[in-house]
């Protein structure tokens, strides 16, 4: 426990300027008759990265997929409640998900490339959207690589596959592929969780720098990665939110023995 | 005897069971490429591949038999595909949850092991007694009832093995579901969904009953498909019960052309689904 406190990034902000990105109001979610997500409410704020740990199957990344609606390809998922993203209840039926998911992106635990070029991997979200001139469609293909961190490695291969790439290579295209569609929100679900120590460490160097421009939420297993890159966590236990705070009080003084027990590796 | 021996003695009996079962199998296989290249690679000759089926007693060669069964299966092909893929998407995307598609895949699973005769005594019903005389399309028509169900089947099962991150992936950067499945999933399932066309390709252009009762068989080139159209199934079928032994040989020649051609395309399917499996 000392130790992950030791690892903890200093606090940025104080504590109460923080603005809400994402408000989310006695979220309850059902995977068919069972209920899996206990009234959840929690704030997340503009320009932080908030972690949420917690055991298997406490609905941390449950959570997650509601905040961009991504649920709602699979029948008889469905979630009740709010979440507020900038005054809009996206969880209302008259939000449009297409519109909804290039505001939230998303990031998976598996690397999820797809079975084209690694140009088109990034073009492709861009023009769903928009309709650029190849000059300018060029310039932001660019700019998300480089916001990836993997320019360098991939500038002269942009034609090749992105099946191609290495899994850490994979993983930041599929973070270039997100940050191109220009979101606001970014949801990163297990993002390193197949990855290598190596890989993890460049992922997650992303990740911190990442808030400078946008919202974070991410789901780790890794309560040292939760301490190295969040500024807030929130753990997550059987479907209910014990504790939520800054990354550093609650690695060091946590106020719920569940969370303390668990940080402390003593279940989960 | 001890457990152990008995075991043993178990063991080898039904690894020498399996042994000649395959030994077996195989082999026969192997008998029946070996009779058609014995009997038939001797009149293969250019002049098969120029010159129309003869009259008993005259030289000849293949060329309307060929052409009506390229032409025919082109149709088929063109006719069924779009409408396999089709059912299979809805099935694999669209459908996945219905009760629908478990009935529409239990039918196309029983389309897919009915006897031809009856998809060719079908066709012939609803096509060649109204309009009174046989013809090519009708022929193309079962064909193409042949092809849907090998297409539907192996695009929905290429569809289903695309793991659901992908498409979640194409999801959360706000891809609608159609340009998912026509941009992502046909693209990582092509390979397999191209096999599935390949395999139909060699099913039908061996199928000799379907084309029996719709475009019958035809002494002379045409390309007409309002007309009966000659096919290497059914004249082979027709001069190999033939009493005449020039016929005979003309008959064991395409026999020969036909089984090349669908190894050949098996072959291809092969390498086509080992070289690049779905994402």
């Amino acid at each position: 426990m000392i130790d992950i406190a030791v690892a903890a990034r200093p606090d940025t902000g104080s504590s109460s300027q923080q603005t809400e990105k994402i408000s989310v109001r006695n979220l309850r979610f059902y995977y068919g008759e069972q209920l899996s997500l206990r009234n959840i409410t929690i704030p997340f704020y503009a320009q932080i990265v908030t972690a949420l740990i917690g055991p298997s199957g406490c609905g941390k990344s449950t959570l997650l997929r509601a905040l961009n609606r991504i649920y709602e390809l699979y029948p008889h998922q469905r979630a009740e409640g709010e979440a507020i993203l900038d005054g809009v209840n996206i969880l209302s039926p008259d939000q449009d998900l297409n519109l909804l998911r290039a505001r939230v992106g998303m990031v998976f635990q598996k690397p999820t490339p797809f079975p084209m070029s690694i140009y088109e991997n990034i073009a492709f979200g861009i023009r769903l959207y928009e309709r650029l001139p190849r000059q300018e469609l060029d310039g932001r293909v660019e700019t998300a690589l480089r916001r990836a961190a993997l320019w360098d490695e991939v500038k002269d291969k942009l034609n090749a596959s992105g099946l191609g790439l290495s899994g850490g290579q994979q993983q930041r295209l599929c973070i270039a592929r997100t940050v191109a569609v220009r979101p606001e929100v970014i949801l990163l679900d297990e993002p390193c969780s197949a990855l290598d120590p190596i890989a993890s460490a460049k992922i997650e160097e992303l990740i911190y720098e990442l808030k400078d421009d946008y919202t974070v939420v991410l789901v780790t297993h890794n309560m040292q990665q939760a301490a190295r890159v969040s500024d807030f966590t929130a753990f997550m236990y059987l479907g209910e939110l014990v504790e939520f705070d800054r990354t550093n009080k609650m690695f060091t003084a946590p106020q719920d023995v569940r969370t303390q027990d668990y940080i402390t590796g003593r279940f989960g | 005897m001890s457990p152990y021996a008995i075991r043993r003695l178990r063991n080898g009996v039904a690894t020498g069971l399996s042994i000649a079962a395959t030994i077996a199998g195989v082999g026969a296989l192997f008998l029946i490429l070996g009779a058609l290249l014995w009997e038939g690679v001797g009149s293969l000759s250019f002049r098969v591949f120029t010159e129309m089926t003869p009259p008993p007693g005259a030289s000849g060669g293949l060329l309307n038999a060929i052409v009506g069964s390229l032409i025919m299966t082109a149709i088929a092909i063109v006719l069924g595909t779009p409408l396999g893929i089709l059912a299979g998407t809805y099935l694999a995307e669209y459908g996945r949850h219905s009760r629908l598609t478990f009935v529409v895949r239990f039918v196309n699973d029983i389309l897919l092991s009915a006897p031809s005769i009856v998809v060719g005594l079908f066709v012939y019903e609803i096509v060649v007694a109204p309009v009174g005389h046989f013809s090519a399309y009708a022929g193309a028509l079962a064909l193409a009832l042949l092809v849907v169900p090998v297409v539907l089947r192996t695009t929905e099962d290429m569809l289903l093995l695309i793991p659901r991150e992908l498409r979640e992936a194409a999801s959360s950067v706000g891809m609608p579901r159609s340009v998912m499945i026509t941009r992502i999933a046909y693209r990582a399932a092509r390979a397999g969904m191209l096999t599935g066309v390949l395999l139909a390709i060699a099913r039908i252009s061996g199928e000799t009953a379907p084309l029996l009762f719709t475009a019958l068989n035809n002494q002379f080139f045409s390309a007409d498909v309002t007309r009966p159209m000659a096919s290497l199934p059914v004249v082979i079928f027709q001069f190999a019960l033939s009493p005449y032994a020039d016929w005979q040989q003309l008959a064991w020649c395409g026999a020969l052309i036909i089984t090349l051609a669908v190894l050949a395309l098996n072959i291809a399917a092969r390498v086509l689904a080992a070289g690049k499996q779905p994402t």
